[in-house]
């Protein structure tokens, strides 16, 4: 699904990314951890084509090489970004801009768009499993959502879209317990042989909820350590210190 | 470093010119011109007299320069003042004896005018050029005993009306371009809705220049008697052309005891191409009477076109509890300038007036909020709120906010707030990451930032306004 090799990336003449690998098949789901600043939302910025980047390396995504590909052209391949900050639009309705989104998402892989009364039937469907309020959704994007309900329509967007490749970029930090448990169902849920997930996070605790294949601890812009979920117990005693 | 998939680059839509025989007044501005169109509107000579009063008041008087954006000096000989196609000589008495070629125009401009085409909901007068070539409805308007006609037809029809609200809020004096108008205007609507009458449809008038060399001198005219209601809008195009042409209208509205008027613009004349040649300058004046008690007066524009827009669509709040509301979409790209704003004069007690403007500035483009709040001595328990959003895609565009406040009652507030930001990257980034490409992000941001003056347009125009907004800010990013 996801091959890096050898990824180097700077911005402002600062390099983040120093020679970073990854690969990551279908059904898998790899968990990323590591300190603050290690350039692991710089990892997610550049998998989903943000500009601005000095790159070099090899990222190829389904077998192709996704250099030449565009943010947008990246998302309706199927490349999903949960932000860790997600961003605030004011004006912009929140279900307007999911059916928007997902129709252009479904333009482009050649299926029929959907019409406002098929979309809603399937908004209600997904924000109730979140345990959503639908009145959020007629709401201004992000607009005042409390920082737990702004990472619930992260997700929300992830089970409408339904893309091949899931990042989600601390979609745990800031979520209460229920909230926690409702976002790992809703990714569990979303788990199939097809779909691949990375999953960066600073909790273990997640990783009790939604079963990781593998976990690689990002340090200094390279992976450091690969293992299993005992990597991330192991990290919870000794912090990142007792790595290397 | 990547091609973003753009899917729309579209040009000027509306740029085309319709290929037809003209019947055009001598050259230039004179006596002989202004006689020559009173003569072939047929006019009265009390309407006649009334042109060459402002002709001699134009003589003395002089071109403002205080504007923001700065063009070469117009050379009023060079124009003609009226323009209209032959076919329109002898007025044709129904929408069959017009010439398909006018009706196709007005086809592929979107606003079918045939019984079994017209939009639904919405009376249409079109103006081509410097003559009406048909109003849509006018049967069923005038059943309720509304009068929804061409001026220049009101003028032979209902001149007690016309003599008593003409002129009446925006004087023959007023300044240059409001005098010049006086003197040569040609056509647009007249409006009278007569007392607790609701209008039941939307009034709309469709101005089209087609002619070149020639300015539109559109007057328009609308008044709502005791306790009526009408929402009117008007929208506007021009064909592509490398000289710039001048359309300076005069738009005044009176509303009396508890009436309302809600007057809205899209304005997308030819903006110029991407080096800023050609374009239309649209140097208007619009002003609206609150003449009654509780009366109520409602402008938005969204103004997409123009190389450049001066206008500042204002209220006189004379009425007591009378209100005034100004929303204001203001977009300019590459070349083009705009300095608009409003003018809210609180007279009467207990007035109200809201304010609020978001300019969108892109290219090379220059974009000035100009705007005048004065509650005046016997004005007590007035308020205003004014809220001016600027946006500036890229760095070599400007905005400028000038508010000028005179509030001469201490018993009155008035509120200003502004902000001036930059289109946000990481909103760009987000919409992207969902799958909208450059373009569309573009366009939904800045809908949303325009959201508070879109609502306020009729849901009829509301969508295609929107889609204007996006396509005026084409290119503007990446
Ligand atoms: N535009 C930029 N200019 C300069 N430095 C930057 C820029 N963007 C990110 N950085 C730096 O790159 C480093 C990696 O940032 P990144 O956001 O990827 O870290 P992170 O691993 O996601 O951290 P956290 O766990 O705190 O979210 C940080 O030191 C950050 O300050
Ligand atoms: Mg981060």
């Amino acid at each position: 699904m996801l091959e890096i090799k050898n990824l180097n990336a700077s911005i402002n003449d600062k390099k983040i990314l120093k020679g970073l690998n990854i690969s990551i098949k279908p059904g898998e789901l790899h968990a990323i951890m590591g300190p603050n600043g290690s350039g692991k939302s710089t990892l997610a910025n550049v998998l989903s084509g943000k500009e601005g980047y000095k790159i070099s390396g090899e990222l190829k995504y389904q077998g192709e090489s996704l250099d030449e590909i565009s943010i947008d052209e990246r998302a309706q391949k199927g490349i999903f970004l949960a932000f860790q900050y997600p961003t605030e639009i004011p004006g912009v309705n929140t279900s307007n801009f999911l059916r928007t989104s997902l129709n252009k998402v479904r333009k482009a892989q050649g299926k029929k768009e959907l019409d406002a009364l098929s979309f809603l039937k399937i908004m209600k469907e997904k924000s109730n499993e979140l345990g959503m309020d639908e009145k959020m959704l007629s709401r201004q994007l992000n607009v005042g959502f409390s920082g737990g309900e702004k990472k619930k329509n992260e997700i929300l967007q992830m089970k409408i879209l339904d893309p091949n490749l899931v990042i989600l970029d601390e979609t745990d930090s800031g979520l209460d317990i229920d909230a926690l448990k409702i976002v790992a169902d809703g990714v569990n849920s979303s788990r199939n042989k097809e779909k691949s997930f990375l999953v960066i996070t600073h909790y273990q605790r997640l990783l009790n909820f939604i079963k990781p294949d593998f976990v690689h601890v990002l340090a200094d812009g390279k992976i450091v350590k690969s293992g299993t979920k005992e990597l991330a117990m192991e990290l919870e005693k000794t912090g990142y210190k007792g790595i290397n | 470093m990547k091609n973003q998939n753009t899917n729309y680059n579209q040009e000027y839509k509306y740029g085309f010119t319709t290929d037809i025989e003209n019947i055009k007044a001598p050259k230039g501005l004179s006596e002989k011109t202004i006689k020559f169109i009173s003569e072939i509107k047929k006019e009265p000579k009390w309407m006649l007299d009334w042109r060459l009063k402002a002709f001699n008041r134009l003589k003395v008087s002089k071109e403002p320069d205080w504007q923001k954006p700065k063009f070469p000096k117009i050379d009023y000989q060079a124009l003609y003042y009226y323009s209209a196609p032959k076919s329109m000589k002898d007025k044709p008495k129904s929408l069959d004896e017009v010439d398909p070629k006018l009706i196709e125009t007005y086809n592929k401009l979107g606003i079918p005018l045939n019984e079994q085409k017209k939009l639904s909901g919405v009376a249409v007068d079109a103006v081509f050029d410097s003559v009406s070539v048909a109003t849509t409805f006018k049967d069923e308007l005038t059943k309720k005993g509304i009068i929804f006609c061409p001026i220049s037809e009101a003028i032979q029809k209902h001149p007690d009306l016309v003599k008593k609200y003409l002129g009446s809020v925006i004087p023959i004096s007023d300044h240059y371009f409001a005098t010049l108008n006086s003197a040569v205007f040609t056509d647009g609507s007249f409006v009278y809705i007569p007392p607790n009458t609701r209008c039941p449809m939307e009034l709309s008038t469709y101005f089209r220049i087609n002619a070149s060399e020639t300015g539109q001198f559109e007057r328009t005219l609308i008044i709502a008697d005791k306790g009526s209601y009408v929402s009117y809008l008007e929208g506007c195009t021009a064909p592509m052309r490398d000289e710039n042409q001048l359309h300076a209208a005069n738009v005044e509205l009176i509303a009396l005891d508890d009436a309302e008027i809600k007057y809205s613009t899209v304005q997308n004349w030819y903006p110029g191409d991407k080096n800023g040649v050609g374009g239309i300058y649209n140097f208007v004046t619009k002003r609206g009477a609150c003449r009654g008690k509780n009366s109520k007066i409602s402008w938005t524009q969204v103004e997409t076109g123009s190389a450049i827009t001066w206008k500042y669509p204002s209220c006189i709040l004379q009425g007591d509890n009378s209100i005034g509301e100004f929303y204001s979409i203001a977009i300019t790209n590459n070349h083009q300038k705009a300095d608009t704003g409003t003018k809210m004069i609180h007279l009467g007690k207990n007035t109200k007036s809201k304010i609020i403007s978001k300019g969108i500035s892109a290219g090379k483009a220059d974009n000035t909020y100009r705007g005048l709040v004065d509650i005046g001595r016997n004005a007590s328990n007035s308020r205003n709120y004014t809220q001016c959003d600027s946006l500036l895609m890229g760095n070599k565009c400007g905005a400028h906010t000038v508010p000028y406040i005179k509030n001469k009652n201490s018993s009155s507030t008035v509120e200003h707030e502004a902000t001036t930001s930059k289109i946000n990257e990481d909103q760009l980034f987000y919409c992207n990451q969902r799958g909208l490409n450059q373009e569309e992000a573009v366009s939904l941001i800045v809908n949303g930032f325009c959201k508070e003056v879109l609502q306020q347009l009729p849901m009829e125009f509301a969508v295609e306004a929107q889609k204007l907004v996006g396509i005026s800010l084409e290119g503007s990013v990446g």
